[in-house]
């Protein structure tokens, strides 16, 4: 069958079961947008604001669906419009196809109007990249472009389609099957099971390899079988139930207490798809001091990369963790457990209702339930959502982890939503970063997506502001904002609708006041720019230095 | 301890490889101290020989991370020992009319080849390891470098353990 580029990547797309794609169009993807005019009926089209949000709302789309998710822009701005997008989607391990449109062939070198070349740019932020020179390249670049961001460790993936390879003609194979990828192999796990046989004090760390590997349950029964107490990463936080008695909370810089200081007493730390970033582990040579590391991950450059490893095992977690589990006998523990349980109830809330993050934070999960998708962006809300939101599903929170992207939250919030079909969603987001991306609205609004915007507004760039509090003597540069935007009435010029709240009595009353079905909601929380996020253990410092509160400081 | 080391890789021969490889040794902050690269018998297969310094750390991570790579097939360290390595150089020296006998002799010494003989000049052709090299070039050095060219180290492994054959790759 002769197609043109253009109609092959649309019957790509839908053979490799792409229901959703967002995007923007432009002069050097026509052809394409032209074709998804002609296939609406089994591909959707979201348009966003800015490419910018359509490529965190791909990302949010995947985290969600756990499928790959597609972005679409043109060439020049709109695919430079797309890199932070990428580079977002590259360190959170998220299986993403970027599609850019490119100029004729005939004219790429020539600094023709709108053409960048975006396979040079996005080079360090890719798993990989093509350009279509011929369109007889396409039918098998657009399978092997699913296969490589949807397998191994998960990543973007970007095919740059010169204006020509979309209109030129060939045969259309009907596609290319890859065959089933091996079954992985199990790394000798002798070393492994000696060091846990030896151990007093087992400590499972878990990340965002967990949640990609669907292996919450194995690191579950590890729990139970070790009295093992896990910790998670930002990325891994959604891999076990909060309820889990033995989950401590997040790990790292703003970690919970009793997860930090649990982690600094165990003997031994099984480190599942981690990558050990220096916000999680600090000073490294501190760290892994008193413990002995067991890390499994997908990625062997992961593997002794940041942490001197010393049992390496690289491969699907599932599969390992599974064999773990054969292979150890139960070992009951109950001084390590009641050591952590201990730890735990520092972490316990205070009980007063005032209007705080936290208590904001938590009335929200009280009426979302622990199904819904928690979306949010950086700083001080993220880490506040992180300690006070409790999780029990994987899959259900989307956040910026390794780039921390401000402007991440409303674009990734769209993308979950409708993979969600079109189901409630909430955003967390601060005054600062709703200010980068907040043209999104526009899209939550046309999409008739029920995104309800917890909108925490302290008037700052609150934790730069909390870094200058800190470490630079209260100089205050640049973060105090001094705007006077009204973002209800904001919301309500995009055609959304919102509510200034101020107590928690009016926040339940927005909860549970019927929010609309069919759009967003911005609730705008205003809270004292004094507000800090603690713990917190200064960057490069250890649990020796943890900050539980400002009185700490000094 | 940091020393040289050197990567053995078979590679994907499109445009743009050269321009990953080297992307990703400069966004991992690794050098490159020679980068020799060429097709092999399969025209869609190239070989390429990296040599760069550092210790045992960057020498795990630079494979780990190459092997990453969708168009690296494979890329094994080539260790001193256990590998050939040679490295090939076009340099031309000036000449002064009756002296040309000795700079003949010293490029006869180190095995090299003259390529071009003009009344002020010569071409010489000199091909092994990396020290030689480097001593050759420094006798000619009171001589009058006019100008030289290195092809960078191209390695293979001794015997026939770690052999990059492309038939595996294919």
């Amino acid at each position: 069958m002769l197609l043109s580029g253009a109609q092959i990547l649309v019957e790509e797309l839908v053979r490799n079961g792409v229901k959703t794609v967002f995007g923007y169009p432009g002069g050097t993807v026509l052809d394409i947008y032209d074709e998804l005019y002609k296939n609406a009926h089994r591909l959707e089209h979201v348009i966003s604001a800015h490419e910018q949000g359509a490529a965190h709302a791909a990302d949010g789309y995947a985290r969600v669906s756990g499928r790959t998710g597609v972005v679409i822009a043109t060439s020049g701005p709109g695919a430079t419009n797309l890199v932070t997008g990428i580079a977002n989607a590259y360190l959170d391990s998220v299986p993403l196809v970027a599609i850019t449109g490119n100029v004729a062939v005939s004219l790429l070198g020539r600094d023709s109007f709108q053409e960048v070349d975006i396979v040079g740019i996005t080079q360090p932020i890719v798993k990989h990249s093509y350009i279509i020179r011929d369109v007889a390249e396409l039918e098998f670049v657009v399978s092997e472009a699913f296969k490589i961001a949807g397998s191994g460790r998960k990543g973007p993936v970007l095919i740059d389609i010169p204006k020509s390879a979309q209109r030129d003609k060939c045969e259309y194979h009907g596609g290319f099957g890859f065959s089933a990828a091996p079954v992985p192999e199990v790394p000798d796990l002798t070393k492994a099971l000696e060091a846990v046989s030896r151990c007093r004090k087992p400590y499972i760390y878990c990340g965002g390899g967990v949640v990609a590997a669907g292996a919450g349950d194995e690191v579950l029964s590890l729990s139970k079988r070790l009295s093992a107490p896990i910790g998670l990463s930002m990325m891994g936080l959604t891999a076990i139930p909060n309820s889990y008695g033995l989950n401590l909370g997040m790990c790292g810089m703003h970690g919970k207490y009793a997860a930090t200081v649990a982690q600094s007493e165990a003997d031994l730390m099984i480190a599942v798809g981690v990558r050990f970033s220096d916000r999680a582990t600090g000073n490294i040579a501190e760290y892994t001091k008193s413990c002995t590391v067991i890390h499994i991950d997908i990625d062997d450059a992961e593997l002794g990369k940041n942490v001197p490893s010393m049992i390496d095992l690289c491969g699907d977690a599932k599969v390992i963790l599974t064999r773990l589990n054969e292979a150890l006998p139960p070992m009951r523990n109950e001084e390590w457990v009641a050591r952590v349980t201990e730890l735990k109830k520092r972490d316990e809330a205070p009980g007063d209702d005032s209007f705080t993050p936290a208590n904001i934070i938590r009335a929200v999960r009280e009426s979302a339930g622990g199904d819904t998708v928690v979306a949010t962006d950086v700083g001080q809300h993220q880490m506040w959502v992180m300690q006070h939101y409790a999780f029990e599903k994987p899959g259900t929170l989307l956040t910026s982890g390794g780039l921390g992207t401000m402007g991440f939250g409303l674009g990734a919030a769209i993308g979950g939503c409708i993979a969600r079909g079109r189901e409630k969603t909430v955003l967390f987001t601060g005054d600062g970063c709703f200010g980068m991306n907040l043209n999104e609205l526009a899209t939550a609004v046309s999409q008739k997506t029920p995104v309800l915007i917890i909108l925490i507004n302290n008037g700052v760039l609150g934790m730069v502001r909390q870094w200058q509090t800190m470490f630079y003597s209260e100089r205050y540069s640049s973060t105090t904002l001094r705007r006077k935007t009204d973002f209800v009435k904001l919301a309500e010029a995009f055609g959304a609708a919102g509510r200034a709240v101020y107590t928690m009595d009016e926040l339940r009353e927005v909860l549970n006041g019927g929010l609309p079905e069919d759009g967003p909601f911005l609730a705008e929380c205003r809270i004292d720019m004094n507000e800090m996020v603690f713990p917190m253990i200064p960057p490069g410092g250890s649990v020796k230095e943890i900050k539980l509160s400002q009185e700490m400081m000094i | 301890m940091s020393e040289r080391f050197t990567i053995g890789l078979i590679v994907s021969n499109h445009f743009g490889v050269l321009n990953r490889i080297a992307g990703l040794y400069s966004k991992r902050g690794y050098n490159i101290d020679s980068l020799a690269v060429g097709v092999t018998e399969d025209p869609d297969i190239s070989r390429m020989t990296i040599v760069s310094t550092g210790d045992e750390y960057i020498r795990s991570q630079v494979v780990k991370q190459l092997n990453k790579l969708h168009d690296v097939k494979l890329a094994v360290l080539l260790e001193e020992d256990k590998s050939l390595s040679v490295e090939h150089l076009l340099i031309k020296i000036k000449t002064n009319g009756d002296g040309n006998s000795g700079i003949a002799a010293l490029v006869n010494e180190y095995g090299g080849k003259i390529l071009d003989l003009g009344s002020n000049f010569l071409v010489a052709d000199v091909t092994g390891r990396t020290e030689r090299i480097n001593e050759f070039i420094g006798k000619c050095v009171p001589l009058g470098i006019l100008e030289l060219c290195r092809s960078g180290n191209l390695a293979l492994s001794v015997g026939t353990e770690k052999v990059l054959n492309i038939n595996d790759f294919k």
